[in-house]
């Protein structure tokens, strides 16, 4: 049936004045098309091609206002020395030169590439280990109960983990506790005020909220692979880690991947954990650039320097992300 | 299956210390939300006069009936539009593949990556010159445009997945094309849509730096954005900024607790598309 009509319809674009298929001409050629009601083949294509263009055009419109423009307009702030109220006077690459020389804004960077071990490292670890321990438990009301709770810190506002965590940390909070009564007490400190501990302190926070959603989607993944896969390997006397590097690790790269990518992305961009528990204190031990962003423009009215660091965190991002994406796909 | 008995014993006992792990900080803000208001929290313990007022005075003075109202308020500002546009755009780039589809498609990649910090200053200008700070709106349409990307790229990974064979079909049986979308492709989309529904509502409630920077009445913001400032207003009554953070979690737990299934299939395709 499909055929029959393809038969009919696609030979005549051919046949039509190319230019003007709406025109009489074309009308009168389309004498099949028009005895099922229906337009020429090309101009049914050029009909679907404008609603196509009208269906984009207003979500485009909100993605160009609130992205687009937004992101063209940082990039023209960045070239000038502002103070968001007066007259702006141009910088060239001052700003950006400014961002990479300025030890604070330094440290910034550093902070967040240090963020990546606790964002990305250990939950893709962690969850690799976990994943890989619990693969072969089998469904029921625990596992659900299991999958309920790791994933609960994704649903929780950041800002309430922040919170949580700043009383776990705090002088009298449940850490300082939990080592006095296991008699440790002696270790027991204010984990976000010390310039040693803030950094790994705030790290922690990510890897809570992100570890659960790294086992649950490498546990999906291991059920993808073929189970017949690990038999083999342990009919061929392989052990635990023989099998997970052989059979595990292979099968998970897609899902490695893309939990790679969000991870970084989440370090390089944090914001909302480290704002509600130290503002990047004490000191800058726990500066990141999003931070950094926020208090140059906003409090210290450096708009021109705050949005070059913007855009430079924008490349960082991309610096990431790309090479992961582009070793993902190229070996798939 | 071959299973390893000692194995599936040490995967049983690190999964349950991960558990508690993961629950410790929660139940470690109950215990403190419970404790006297007005001093400073003493450890992590079961209070032996539990203060269960604490959270209906924190109720009360965080205004978490005007929160619930504007925070709604943004939800149903952000998620239907965002769903209908982004419907659209994906049925036009994954089913009608428009010429020139691939520069949006591209474009689109690009504003999946941005870091919203990395844009937030020139919204604020804009904001400001339409006039709209310290409204809804001004977290309500920057949210749309954010998160149009991953919205229009979900839709279009979804359409892209449906067989050209059946809007070949639909067209012969004479069908225009808002008949085909309406009777053939929505129905088809209704899963694709409505995980896009509970990614978007989870982000827009937890969203924390647009209103931040954009609306300083908390009572006009976003649940999270609220809760920001609450931190700085109860620094010396710990246990109701507690009690305060668990009531403004309370709703979405509830709705996870009841959807967890669904939740957590958006929540792992969202991590997948994104």
């Amino acid at each position: 049936m499909i055929d029959d009509v393809r038969g009919r319809e696609l030979p005549k674009p051919a046949a039509v004045a190319p230019d003007r298929p709406e025109g009489p001409h074309a009308a009168g050629v389309g004498g099949s098309a028009r005895r099922s009601g229906r337009p020429t083949a090309r101009g049914e294509a050029r009909r679907r091609l404008a609603i196509g263009w009208l269906f984009v055009l207003p979500a485009l419109a909100f993605f160009c206002a609130f992205v687009i423009y937004p992101l063209i307009t940082a990039v023209r702030y960045s070239l000038y020395h502002w103070n968001g109220i007066g007259a702006a006077t141009w910088a060239g690459i001052d700003n950006y030169v400014r961002v990479f020389t300025e030890p604070e804004l330094l440290i910034s960077i550093v902070n967040a590439l240090i963020l990546i071990v606790f964002f990305t490292v250990i939950p893709v670890a962690g969850g690799l280990a976990l994943a890989t321990l619990i693969r072969t438990m089998r469904p029921g009301p625990f596992a659900t109960m299991a999958r309920t709770v790791l994933f609960l810190p994704q649903i929780i506002p950041l800002v309430a983990a922040g919170i949580a965590w700043s009383w776990m940390y705090a002088q009298t909070g449940t850490i300082n506790t939990i080592l006095d009564a296991v008699g440790l007490g002696f270790l027991s400190r204010s984990w976000l005020a010390g310039f040693g501990t803030a950094l790994p302190a705030v790290g922690l926070i990510g890897s809570w909220v992100l570890t659960g959603l790294c086992t649950i989607l490498l546990l999906t993944g291991i059920g993808k692979i073929d189970a017949s896969l690990y038999e083999a390997a342990r009919l061929d006397g392989a052990g635990w880690w023989r099998e997970f590097v052989t059979v595990t690790l292979p099968g998970l790269r897609r899902e490695i991947a893309v939990l790679v990518t969000i991870t970084v992305i989440a370090a390089l961009s944090s914001f909302d954990i480290i704002y509600t528990t130290t503002k990047g204190g004490p000191g800058t031990s726990t500066l990141v650039p999003g931070i950094s962003i926020f208090r140059l423009a906003f409090t210290q009215s450096e708009v021109g320097l705050a949005s070059a660091f913007g855009i430079v965190l924008l490349a960082l991002v991309l610096l990431a992300v790309l090479p992961i994406q582009l070793l993902a796909r190229e070996r798939d | 299956m071959v299973v390893n008995k000692a194995e599936a014993v040490i995967g049983r006992v690190v999964l349950v210390l991960v558990l508690i792990l993961t629950l410790l900080p929660l139940a470690g803000m109950l215990s403190g939300a419970l404790q006297p208001a007005d001093r400073i929290p003493d450890g992590f313990s079961w209070p032996s006069d539990p203060q269960w007022g604490n959270f209906a005075v924190a109720f009360r003075t965080a205004h978490v009936w005007q929160l619930l109202g504007s925070s709604t308020l943004i939800i149903l500002g952000v998620v239907p539009l965002s769903l209908l546009l982004s419907t659209l755009a994906g049925y036009a780039l994954g089913n009608l593949r428009i010429r020139g589809g691939g520069f949006v498609f591209a474009l689109l990649l690009l504003g999946l990556t941005i870091p919203f910090e990395a844009i937030i200053i020139p919204i604020y200008y804009e904001i400001t010159a339409m006039g709209l700070l310290n409204t809804q709106w001004a977290i309500i349409l920057p949210l749309i445009g954010l998160y149009m990307p991953f919205s229009i790229l979900w839709m279009r990974a979804h359409f892209a997945g449906v067989p050209t064979e059946l809007s070949e079909a639909a067209r012969i049986d004479g069908a225009g094309i808002f008949q085909e979308i309406r009777r053939i492709q929505l129905p088809l989309a209704m899963p694709a849509l409505s995980a896009l529904a509970i990614l978007l509502f989870l982000w827009t409630w937890n969203q924390f730096l647009l209103p931040l920077v954009l609306v300083d009445d908390p009572d006009k913001r976003t649940m999270a954005g609220a809760l920001g400032a609450f931190q700085g207003q109860y620094l010396n009554q710990l246990p109701l900024l507690f009690a305060g953070a668990l009531i403004i979690m309370l709703p979405t737990i509830v709705i996870y607790a009841v959807f967890q299934r669904q939740f957590i299939k958006a929540l792992l395709q969202g991590a997948v598309k994104g």
